[in-house]
């Protein structure tokens, strides 16, 4: 397999209404970021995967196609992926499975969602009317890790406050909550028990962009080395599910392990960029990525250690949380661990970080896509 | 570039083609994923890959293809993957992955129920939403559009157009067909697809697997696929330059191929793309019926490179097989198979 790096990274501000950009405006502002941070133009880049959640968001079918023009992938190969809210990082994926594959030398990756177009809860509910939208769907799951692992009620409310205050650092974040404490939080609104509002991920409008290239290509630029990748899925519900602890979510977390050579991921990885769109699913995925012991991730949130300065810092960008375009979550998820290790997360940079996981999970906790990327193609030598 | 890896369809399998089923298209895959796999003694768990190509807007329900997971059987988890795409650019996602070289047997999938929509309401919605959606033009308005820049460039004319048909659908003759009324100027209704229900899913295998699951592998040797602006104005409906770009990096030209499968919805576009592929008259077109014949959304392609396959398995030595996506052939893939001796 041929190795690969993350060379560019670009983002928008992300907001609730980006009213001021078109479709294909938004996007370009992720591209050209990502671009010109990989010192590359458009004639530099081979083909294009693109990544969003449901057309039903938006109301457009299958938009990659009027996108080529705007992503400049015009006699290009442009291709489309939608694994759900996994979608960002299957995007990564599949755009570094092209220059693995040794098919193309530099593939930019790009992922959007402009939900203020559309109705998200709607089409949540598949399209169908009465749907729970996603806090419905989890609040269940999340009612049972913490009867299981016993957890205090306060967990939700730290992950929700230490999560917005990394925003804060982050110029791109959608929520900015100056004064966001463990007070506001907890007597902001019951959406869904036991999630409340301010633990709850926005619906915002956004894109992101990465260029990945080869070796060569990588060569005078800051690279971040996709030292392993994975994707799981598994089916929608059957007796035997456990969608606390999900089966996918674990043999994906030791498939990519068994690629980078980690065998200690809390002592291993610098820094873990896990998709939480309700504060409760920070310690769940800390357990189900063996970053935590079972019924023991709720303790690295309460003693700060996954706070930045912490000694496991998680979502130092703020995460879904503070920013959340639905088909981009995924891939700002793998943009953000791959900006730790190149150096250039700016004010929420994790000091000297030279490894970093980053996930992203889809559907009814069943779609899971993770990578490790690190400084060095050896980061354990 | 050449993969390092052999990489070999080794079977596929596709739904009964309907006017309209009632079976779902979870139900429809299990059936087609099913019949591609038992005759190569392979099971789901023999599976180390899944792609699948659906599109929420043809089944008319967001998340769509989370539930066909239940069709490939993905416990324990399967890695697996899924393109809102026809199940060709399933194939390609798969034809990538296995080059990386840690997993054999991957199975890829299109599937679509059109049946169920209206497709001059549906299709309109795939439109720059700004510019062209709002006019809310069918597809099959475009179509009349290419085919009256394909007549006009000389490329073909009516009588050629029917006499496609007349060999996709294998009844009626040219003279009765061209007697008929137009749809839209210049198209009949001969020279357009049918709505179909159905499914598809095909197995590849790598190298010396492909070899022990069957006696004559097709090999994937060229493989790409490439866009268009999107706008049809701004473009020459007469002329097809991504079909030209994909076959030229797929390598086409390295020799001639016996058979031709085309994703050709409308007779004009088979006799446009084997102008712009250089298809002589000993390369026998579309034999299968094409998508003239049945047109399962989101599986046509994919079909296509199973009737490509096919020819291989039989004795064959070289075949395309092309997809198509997008408003007047927006975005084509070539894919070559080949047999060995």
């Amino acid at each position: 397999m041929i190795p690969a790096a993350v060379v560019g990274v670009g983002q928008t501000h992300h907001k609730t209404r980006r009213l001021d950009v078109s479709f294909g405006g938004l996007v370009r502002e992720a591209v050209f970021r990502a671009l010109d941070d990989a010192e590359m133009t458009m004639d530099d880049v081979d083909a294009v995967v693109l990544g969003k959640a449901p057309d039903l968001f938006e109301g457009v079918m299958k938009p990659e196609l009027y996108l080529s023009d705007a992503l400049g992938a015009v006699g290009k190969p442009m291709f489309r992926v939608h694994t759900a809210g996994s979608v960002g990082g299957t995007t990564a994926i599949v755009a570094a499975s092209h220059v693995q594959a040794g098919k193309h030398k530099s593939v930019l990756a790009v992922a959007f969602e402009k939900q203020s177009e559309g109705n998200a809860q709607f089409a949540l509910g598949s399209g169908r009317g009465a749907s729970l939208g996603a806090g419905g769907a989890f609040a269940p799951f999340i009612r049972a890790y913490i009867h299981r692992s016993g957890a205090p009620e306060d967990i939700g409310w730290k992950v929700a406050v230490k999560d917005r205050r990394n925003a804060l650092k982050n110029p791109y974040a959608h929520l900015k909550i100056e004064d966001i404490s463990i007070e506001k939080v907890k007597n902001s609104p019951m959406m869904w028990e036991p999630i409340r509002f301010l633990e709850s991920c926005p619906s915002s409008d956004g894109a992101c962009a990465v260029v990945i290239t080869d070796e060569e290509g990588a060569q005078g630029r800051t690279p971040a080395w996709i030292l392993g990748t994975s994707s799981r899925s598994e089916p929608p519900s059957f007796p035997g599910r456990d969608p606390v602890r999900p089966q996918a979510c674990l043999q994906c977390a030791q498939d990519v392990y068994g690629q980078v050579g980690i065998t200690r991921p809390r002592e291993q990885l610098d820094m873990a960029e896990l998709y939480v769109p309700f504060s409760w699913h920070e310690p769940m995925w800390l357990e189900a990525h063996f970053i935590a012991e079972e019924g023991e991730g709720w303790r690295m949130v309460d003693d700060g250690s996954t706070e930045l300065g912490g000694s496991f810092p998680v979502n130092c960008s703020g995460g879904v949380l503070s920013s959340n375009p639905i088909g981009a979550s995924g891939l700002l998820r793998f943009a953000e661990a791959a900006n730790q290790v190149r150096g250039a997360a700016g004010e929420h940079q994790v000091e000297g970080a030279r490894t970093a996981l980053a996930m992203a999970y889809g559907a009814n906790s069943q779609y899971f896509s993770m990578w490790v990327v690190g400084n060095s193609l050896q980061p354990f030598a | 570039m050449a993969p390092s890896t052999d990489i070999a369809v080794v079977g596929w399998a596709q739904t009964e083609m309907a006017r309209r089923t009632e079976l779902s298209e979870t139900q429809l895959l299990l059936r087609a994923i099913t019949d591609a796999l038992e005759p190569l003694g392979l099971t789901s768990a023999d599976v180390d890959f899944t792609c699948l190509g659906s599109c929420d807007y043809i089944t008319g329900q967001a998340f769509s293809f989370v539930g066909n997971l239940d069709a490939i059987g993905a416990w324990p988890p399967k890695r697996d993957s899924h393109v809102e795409m026809d199940g060709a650019w399933a194939l390609y996602e798969a034809w990538l992955r296995l080059q990386e070289g840690d997993i054999e047997i991957a199975v890829v999938t299109g599937s679509g129920r059109s049946s169920t929509g209206d497709p001059a309401l549906i299709y309109p919605m795939e439109m720059d939403p700004y510019f062209l959606a709002p006019i809310g033009a069918d597809p099959l308005t475009f179509a009349a559009l290419q085919a009256r820049a394909v007549i006009a460039a000389g490329i073909t004319d009516e009588r050629s157009m029917a006499e496609v048909a007349v060999r996709s659908r294998g009844k009626g003759t040219v003279d009765d067909l061209l007697a008929g009324d137009y749809v839209r100027q210049p198209l009949r209704r001969h020279d357009v697809p049918p709505i179909t229900d159905g499914a598809a899913a095909m197995v590849l295998a790598t190298g010396d697997r492909a070899r022990r699951l069957v006696e004559r592998p097709a090999y994937i040797t060229g493989f790409d696929h490439r866009t268009e602006c999107h706008n049809p104005s701004f473009r020459r409906l007469d002329d097809s330059p991504s079909t030209r770009l994909a076959a030229t990096a797929a390598g086409l030209g390295r020799a001639p191929v016996e058979v031709a499968e085309l994703q050709a919805a409308f007779t004009h576009e088979e006799l446009l793309l084997r102008s712009v592929l250089g298809l002589g008259d000993d390369v026998v077109v579309n034999a299968s019926g094409g998508a003239l014949k049945a047109n399962p959304i989101m599986a046509t392609g994919l079909c296509r490179i199973g009737h490509a396959a096919d020819h291989i398995f039989k004795g064959g030595s070289r075949a395309l097989a092309h997809s198509t996506s997008g408003p007047c052939l927006q975005q084509n893939l070539i894919c070559i198979l080949e047999g060995r001796s």
